[in-house]
């Protein structure tokens, strides 16, 4: 590992702060295996932290970003001048209370805001990586974040949390680290992803390459950019991140800046401008090939493809006396009532398996109808789950109500 | 929920339960409301509790406060719980809501070393006024529903309980009832007494 250990940045709220992302090269001194048995050797990753370390470093938080999240999870976003993607999670006197945990959030492997992807230059050939990147997987993803857990002088994490892909995670630390992992959080999320979700994924994938610019992924190194097949992925993705009655209470059938419709192929519809507005400002902070790179990670997530065939069989661990017990790991889960795309029975089903090796599991569904998105939105009663939760492990943590 | 972080008064039968519950003992309650008992066992006994409850507002309430408790429903839901999960699984007030009651006690003893159960008492002698008297289905303090609206399925008095258990392999092991005031009575459960001047029966149960 090259760099020097980092100061820890306390937050305050009249002082937000705006700092340059910090990059870390890890896995330097031992090659690092992805699943699909290629070998990286040394490769950057993105992050932030938030709060301070406390002395016992006992109390810091790993915050898991969703498919087309990064870091920037309590701060001014650095491309599109936004606030951080979970301000109403993370801040001070927030559910993760940054005055009271040290919240870490790090840029996946295979993403484009700083993490080692297929928009990054190989240092090997000193070209950007295109397809040459290794395909990765949610628990590459994970391996990953724990050499950073690591790196930042943590050896167990008090929570990790996340939504959607951030949930995937959450669910995968928990698997493969369970000593590691004290509670958790996976929020509107499963334990793999449904043959619905693949084929959405998909159609994304499909209008990036059908798009001529892509150049069989060497954009980059063509000098072009294939921002109507990203826009139009992510438009498909947006739908399915809304509900019915969301779109409807948004837009109804309402005509954009018009009277009548123009019997052309114009966007008539409010939504329909709505929609292209989403696409467009995607393609300015977001890489193409990233994109098919992250929806392939979470359409090979399948925790109970993993433990042959049986999802509780994932949350048993090995007891000193050689039995296999329950996890020790505390969970919370929480699903939205409108989420189709990861629907409350996604979320049972994991609440079922944990049952059935009795490991210690909340489980909250959220009435929003606000769909899947609703995770990232101001549900008060979802944050005060959150809070609830994580506030009554941290109590029985021992965790000091402030640090310093 | 408000009344959870005040330490002391909750409902006298659930202060029975807690006083039955050996402290730090790993414990179900199902149907566990706003987590009125969980709270009190997790502050009072130290236990390991985990709750199982219908209503989403009771399921936010107790997460909200820190209890682990999961949005489910015991006539469904207990099946994929192991056996001998927990030490002792708590069902207060529950039991004549469930649509298959002897599935449900049979899964409770299964779940839990012991199962503790509390439930109102259909013979109970005002309830027994109610229905020859006035010829309507009773409504009391304890059973507070029209017929048509009740949750309340599957009303037994306490010697109908005392069969079941019988029926089922399931024995005994201490009993309280409670009369009116929810004073105990010195009445063993199994005797006419109990059955007539009892409001509600409390069991600490075990499978045989």
């Amino acid at each position: 590992m090259t760099a020097a250990l980092p100061d820890t940045k306390v937050l305050s709220p009249g002082n937000p702060p705006l700092s340059p992302a910090r990059i870390v090269v890890l896995g330097q001194d031992t090659p690092f295996r992805l699943d699909s048995g290629v070998e990286l050797g040394g490769f950057r990753i993105a992050y932030q932290t938030y709060g301070t370390l406390n002395a016992d470093r006992t109390n810091a938080v790993l915050v898991c970003h969703a498919l087309t999240g990064d870091h920037y999870v309590a701060e001014k976003h650095p491309v599109t001048g936004k606030p951080g993607w979970w301000n109403l999670m993370v801040g001070p006197g927030k559910p993760i209370d940054t005055d009271r945990y040290f919240v870490i959030c790090s840029n996946v492997i295979g993403s484009c805001m700083g993490s080692e992807g297929p928009k990054e230059l190989n240092l090997v050939t000193g070209k950007p990586w295109a397809l040459d990147f290794p395909v990765i997987t949610i628990a590459d993803m994970v391996r990953a974040q724990r050499l950073l857990v690591e790196y930042l002088g943590v050896d167990q994490l008090f929570c990790v949390i996340g939504g959607s892909m951030g949930g995937m995670q959450v669910l995968q630390w928990a698997v493969s680290y369970p000593d590691k992992v004290y509670c958790c959080l996976p929020i509107a999320t499963a334990a793999r992803h449904s043959a619905q979700n693949i084929a959405f994924h998909e159609v994304g994938r499909q209008a990036i390459m059908a798009d001529p610019e892509w150049c069989g992924g060497d954009y980059l190194n063509k000098g072009t950019k294939p921002t109507k097949g990203l826009s139009v992925a992510r438009m498909a993705a947006h739908i399915t991140y809304l509900s019915e009655a969301a779109l409807h209470r948004k837009f109804g059938r309402n005509l954009q800046d018009r009277k009548a419709v123009t019997f052309g192929f114009d966007a008539d519809f409010q939504v329909e401008s709505y929609l292209r507005h989403q696409g467009i400002s995607f393609v300015e902070r977001f890489d193409a090939n990233s994109y098919l790179y992250i929806t392939r990670a979470m359409d090979y997530f399948d925790l109970a493809a993993d433990h042959g065939g049986v999802l509780a069989n994932a949350f048993q661990v090995t007891g000193p006396d050689g039995k296999r017990t329950g996890t020790p790991v505390r969970f919370c889960l929480v699903s939205f009532s409108s989420d189709w795309l990861f629907p409350t029975s996604e979320s049972r089903a994991v609440v079922h398996a944990l049952n059935s090796v009795a490991a210690n599991v909340s489980f909250v569904e959220i009435t929003t109808d606000k769909g899947h998105d609703a995770f990232l939105l101001d549900e008060p009663e979802f944050y005060q789950v959150v809070r609830g939760f994580v506030d009554g492990n941290a109590e029985r943590r021992g965790l000091a109500a402030r640090v310093g | 929920m408000a009344g959870h972080e005040t330490n002391g008064h909750i409902r006298p039968d659930l202060e029975r339960i807690v006083e039955w519950v050996q402290p730090g003992a790993r414990v179900l309650d199902v149907g566990c409301g706003d987590g009125e008992l969980l709270h009190a066992l997790v502050r009072r006994k130290q236990v390991d509790g985990r709750g199982l409850e219908l209503s989403m507002d009771g399921v936010r309430c107790s997460v909200g406060h820190g209890l682990p408790v999961i949005q489910g429903d015991a006539d469904t839901d207990l099946k994929d719980y192991p056996s001998d999960g927990f030490d002792y699984v708590i069902l207060s007030q529950t039991l004549q809501a469930t649509r298959r009651p002897r599935e449900v006690l049979e899964h409770l003893v299964r779940i839990g070393r012991y199962a503790i159960i509390s439930l109102p008492n259909f013979g109970y002698w005002r309830v027994r006024m109610e229905l020859l008297l006035r010829g309507r289905m009773p409504v009391t303090d304890r059973l507070g529903h029209q017929w048509y609206e009740t949750p309340n399925i599957h009303f037994c008095t306490i010697r109908d309980f005392i069969t079941l258990c019988d029926d089922a392999g399931i024995s005994i092991e201490r009993s309280v009832i409670l009369g009116a005031g929810e004073r105990p009575l010195p009445h063993p459960a199994a005797s006419a007494r109990a059955n007539w001047l009892g409001e509600q029966g409390l069991f600490l149960l075990r499978r045989n």
